[in-house]
């Protein structure tokens, strides 16, 4: 026990001695928490539009003031002819032009059907579509607007948005889960697997393993210091998100620390796992980075919801640990869901744990024979 | 000039020896730019919902075809309790749920306004937009088609007909909404800097871990000499595999070239100089393999992030914008996109290349001169 | 050439408040073969380190072949071989490649290379094994190898940091044999190690203890003066009553 216990403590002291790599490992997660706050988002602010009114009568005008004052948009100028379009767009600035056919008023009234273009630099379809939709949400209240006047409320059936679990659509809320399970990897599995293919590079396994510390004891020790720098990294994100960032936490907060724990051990023994393959540091880092952040970032539905993704990737999908500890996260912060919703998914989680860790023990005890 | 072929000699002959880092220099950057151009979406594939439909008439029965109809809306449930239909939400199995009052028929019939709810789940803020716009247009069309023949049908009388404002969308570069086509530029660049940050700046570290770079301090090689040495190879693999991902672009993924593909290599081959650039200095302050490459991920990370690849520039605040004019990143994904999808030229990215080139300069020269063979 | 090929001057080498090397005075003659010993921690590495233009002095003097260590260290390194402890080969590459980078780096090309590439393989007896991989050769052969890329430049000063670690005695020997040609040759050998047997090798031999030379001498006269029969006894004798070392 005592060897055990000397050994643990090396360990955390040569971590605490790494200066550089703890300022990265604590700063990282808050500076990843200010830029998904408040950087990284989805949502439409002072896009760009610029417009060509061929009619310039009272209706063009009345639109084009709704245009300005959504917080969406931004004029940022009028054209003359459509020759401009073409130049306007290639400098990159203006994402939107709003064309309004000549004799605009008059066709309205007299046809009852006047016509908009909306040209959209659809380089970037997501903000085109978004754009296009407030463009089109704007334009028909104010088609509403024309229809009742007077009764203010018009007829037929209205449609009535009920906006679940994150109603102002903070990004925010959406990122903050991934980035938990995203710097969880990092440190718990890439660090780790650095860490133990380090002391092997360096020659120090062999040594250790003729020591009276057992297999099992040394890979506890040396993931330890990274458990606990892991929980330390939590804490850390969920004050921030819910004083800085007001995400929202429906659950229980016992029940997400439990569920925390078990990813940890998940990443853990992932790391552990790579290192049991890779014969030096190089190698340990362009795994996990290849093989396990990567897709962790990508396929998880930390930025990019799943079901956007062609079938064999959702499939993959269901290989990434993170992508369950996402759907586990989310449903309690945001909906506040027990185990009774998420037994799957602990499950599967739990499963891939068990099954990580056996693999990588049989490997450790192989190579003492 | 003849130590520097030395100097490569020796680097490609590593290169080429070591086992495990092949497939990471070549085969890696393909399976990423697979992977990432097929994942990188948020495009609605389907929206499964669940129908609470207390009128059950023809009315609410055609309003449910038309959004089934569209091919992206998919009834997955449908149940009398409102309770039981936000379970599913809760549970995750639906993204929708639509409650379609008593009485809708008559009420439309009559010319009275009556409200239909969609309930949806916003955790993805996003997609939860594009459903909500996709869902309300269906209604919104829905009801002035029905809305109309009803009233007319039944008082026979001509009622007025609703003014309306026709919206024609034009999507210019990328008619059909791909987002592949937005994404393998900015992919591409990924590629690129991944190469370029860790591998050259790595290698040193390693030299210096193992103990070979002190062998090469006692030697009267130059600065600039070693430096060029460790640079250079991976520079031209950087290259390489860029040329390779712009052939899958185009071929495989048959992304539109507009613009000139000099103009891509020659700012390619400068970005790829800051990038490296960069990781040199890293390896500079670093004294371990696990700090140099925990500092780069860092910082790729956030470069990544911060310069529009997932998320739009425009989507952020002001000071944030401000900080992008420091991300060479941010300014490469730029010009790709500009170059390669709206056929940008020179005249346009000019600024741009100049601002990476002295990028490019200031890091060198800071890391060159910050790279000693005698310790002080 | 002056007939000394090193000379330092109360050379010393601080690192915040601990002294590792503390007012070196001493010289090495051209062509000798001069042995550097000393404890752990005496400040041997250190002070090897300065001279060779790897670590710059805190203050003090020093000329490596006739050369300011300060104003010109990189002139200093087109005149030295360096063998440092770990024996820097690249074990990725074959003896062959090695040969031809160093050689490289020294400004060797052409045929000028290949000849001398090809007399040193075959005074090391590495013929037969010119293509194999640094890595699967065993450990004496890399330390020959080691040293012979160290000379291939005709330098005027080699620098051997425990050059026969771990090496065994017959191997040793050979090593020891190949220093003498070399210092026949003209070739000044500034060697440190542990192995107390080899100091008798040397011409002269000095002692360091805490930073400073304690004792300098032909190996003969060191015996004479510490009344021992070997230097073995002379260091033991001096470390003992040193502060810095293993505990």
């Amino acid at each position: 026990m005592r060897t055990f216990r000397g050994f643990v403590v090396k360990e955390f002291r040569q971590i605490v001695r790494d200066t550089r790599t703890l300022v990265v490992l604590f700063g990282m997660p808050v500076i990843m928490m200010v830029l998904f706050g408040f950087a990284i988002r989805n949502e439409v602010n002072n896009v760009q539009v610029a417009v060509l009114d061929l009619a310039k009568d009272a209706a063009t005008q009345s639109i084009i003031q709704k245009l300005g004052a959504s917080e969406s948009f931004e004029l940022a100028g009028t054209l003359e002819s459509y020759d401009e379009v073409e130049q306007l767009f290639r400098e990159g600035d203006i994402k939107e032009v709003v064309v309004f056919e000549a004799g605009f008023s008059e066709k309205l009234i007299r046809d009852g059907v006047a016509n908009i273009q909306i040209i959209t630099d659809a380089t970037d379809p997501n903000l085109a579509n978004l754009v296009q939709a407030y463009t089109t949400s704007i334009v028909q209240d104010y088609t509403a607007s024309l229809n009742s006047p007077a009764q203010g409320q018009p007829a037929g059936i209205q449609p009535v948005v009920r906006m679940m679990y994150n109603p102002e659509l903070r990004s925010v809320n959406l990122f903050v889960p991934g980035l938990i399970a995203v710097i969880l990897m990092l440190i718990s599995a890439l660090m780790t697997s650095i860490s133990i293919t380090r002391e092997k590079e360096m020659g120090n396994m062999e040594i250790l393993l003729v020591s009276p510390l057992k297999p099992h004891h040394i890979i506890i020790g040396k993931v330890l210091p990274y458990l606990v720098l892991s929980v330390i990294n939590v804490i850390t994100i969920l004050i921030l998100a819910k004083f800085v960032f007001q995400v929202p936490f429906e659950g229980s907060y016992l029940f997400f620390f439990l569920e925390a724990t078990l990813f940890i051990l998940t990443a853990l023994s992932l790391g552990v796992f790579i290192s049991s393959i890779a014969n030096n540091q190089q190698t340990a880092m362009m795994i996990s980075l290849a093989g396990l952040l990567l897709p962790t970032v990508l396929l998880s539905g930390f930025i990019f919801p799943v079901s956007s993704m062609p079938q064999p990737l959702q499939l993959l999908s269901h290989t990434i640990p993170a992508k369950w500890f996402l759907i586990i996260v989310r449903d309690i912060m945001l909906k506040g869901s027990g185990l009774n919703y998420l037994w799957f998914e602990t499950l599967i989680l739990s499963l891939i744990t068990l099954f990580f860790m056996g693999v990588s023990l049989k490997k450790f005890k192989v190579r003492l024979q | 000039m003849r130590t520097i072929q030395f100097l490569l000699q020796k680097e490609f002959l590593q290169i080429f020896r070591n086992r495990a880092m092949l497939p990471i220099l070549f085969v890696m950057p393909v399976v990423q730019l697979l992977v990432l151009s097929f994942a990188a979406t948020y495009e609605l594939r389907e929206v499964k919902y669940a129908l609470v439909d207390m009128d059950q008439s023809d009315i609410s029965r055609q309003l449910n075809s038309k959004f089934q109809a569209t091919g992206y809306f998919v009834l997955e449930a449908e149940t009398f309790s409102m309770d039981q239909a936000v379970r599913e939400l809760d549970k995750g199995n639906v993204k929708m749920v639509m409650q379609i009052p008593e009485g809708l028929q008559d009420d439309l019939v009559n010319g009275s306004s009556v409200d239909i709810q969609l309930s949806i789940d916003a955790v993805d803020g996003s997609t939860a937009g594009l459903i909500q716009s996709y869902g309300v247009s269906i209604i919104r069309d829905f009801n002035r088609e029905k809305g109309m023949e009803l009233r007319m049908r039944s008082s026979g009388q001509n009622v007025e007909l609703a003014k309306v404002i026709n919206l024609i969308p034009l999507n210019w570069y990328n008619p059909d909404l791909n987002y592949i086509t937005y994404m393998v530029p900015g992919i591409l660049v990924v590629l690129v800097s991944m190469i370029g940050l860790f591998l050259s700046g790595m290698n040193i570290v390693r030299e210096r871990e193992i103990g070979t770079i002190e062998q090469l301090n006692v030697t009267p090689i130059r600065r600039y000499q070693f430096i060029a040495g460790k640079l250079v190879p991976f520079w031209i693999i950087g290259m390489f595999d860029l040329a390779v991902g712009l052939l899958l672009a185009r071929y495989g993924f048959h992304i539109p070239f507009l613009g000139s593909l000099v103009t891509i290599f020659v700012v390619a081959g400068i970005y790829l100089v800051v990038v490296q650039a960069l990781g040199l200095l890293i390896s500079t302050v670093t004294h371990t393999q696990q700090q140099a490459m925990f500092i780069a991920w860092f910082i790729m990370v956030v470069f990544i992030l911060m310069g529009g690849l997932f998320t739009p520039i425009e989507s952020m605040p002001g000071w944030a914008q401000e900080l992008t004019l420091a991300n060479p990143v941010a300014y490469f994904i730029k010009i790709m996109r500009m170059v390669l999808l709206k056929g940008a030229g020179w005249q346009e990215i000019w600024l741009m290349a100049s601002v990476l080139s002295g990028m490019g300069a200031l890091l060198l020269a800071v890391s060159v001169n910050r790279y000693r063979k005698t310790t002080h | 050439m002056s007939e000394t090929a090193i000379i330092t001057e109360n050379l010393t080498r601080r690192f915040g408040d601990f002294t590792a090397v503390d007012q070196l005075s001493f010289e090495v003659k051209r062509g000798e073969i001069f042995g550097f010993l000393g404890a752990n921690g005496a400040g041997k590495t250190t002070a090897m380190k300065m001279l060779t233009g790897l670590l710059s002095p805190t203050s003090g003097r020093a000329e490596v072949s006739g050369l300011d260590v300060y104003t010109q260290a990189e002139a200093i390194k087109k005149r030295i071989g360096y063998m440092s402890q770990k024996f820097s080969l690249y074990d990725d590459l074959t003896v062959d490649e090695n040969i031809r980078f160093y050689g490289g780096i020294y400004g060797l090309y052409g045929s000028g290379l290949q000849q001398k590439s090809q007399q040193l393989v075959e005074s090391v007896g590495l013929e037969d094994v010119r293509n194999a991989k640094v890595a699967s050769l065993p450990l004496g052969w890399k330390q020959k190898l080691a040293f012979s890329i160290s000379i291939l430049h005709d330098p005027a000063i080699v620098f051997l940091d425990e050059p026969t670690g771990g090496v065994d005695p017959v191997t040793r020997r050979q090593f020891w044999e190949k220093m003498y040609e070399v210092s026949g040759r003209g070739i000044t050998v500034f060697v440190t190690t542990h192995y107390m047997d080899e100091a008798e090798y040397c011409d002269r031999v000095s002692i360091m203890v805490d930073g400073r030379i304690d004792a300098l001498d032909t190996p003969d006269g060191l015996k004479r003066a510490y009344e021992a029969a070997s230097i073995e006894d002379v260091f033991i004798r001096l470390a003992r009553s040193a502060k810095r070392g293993d505990e």
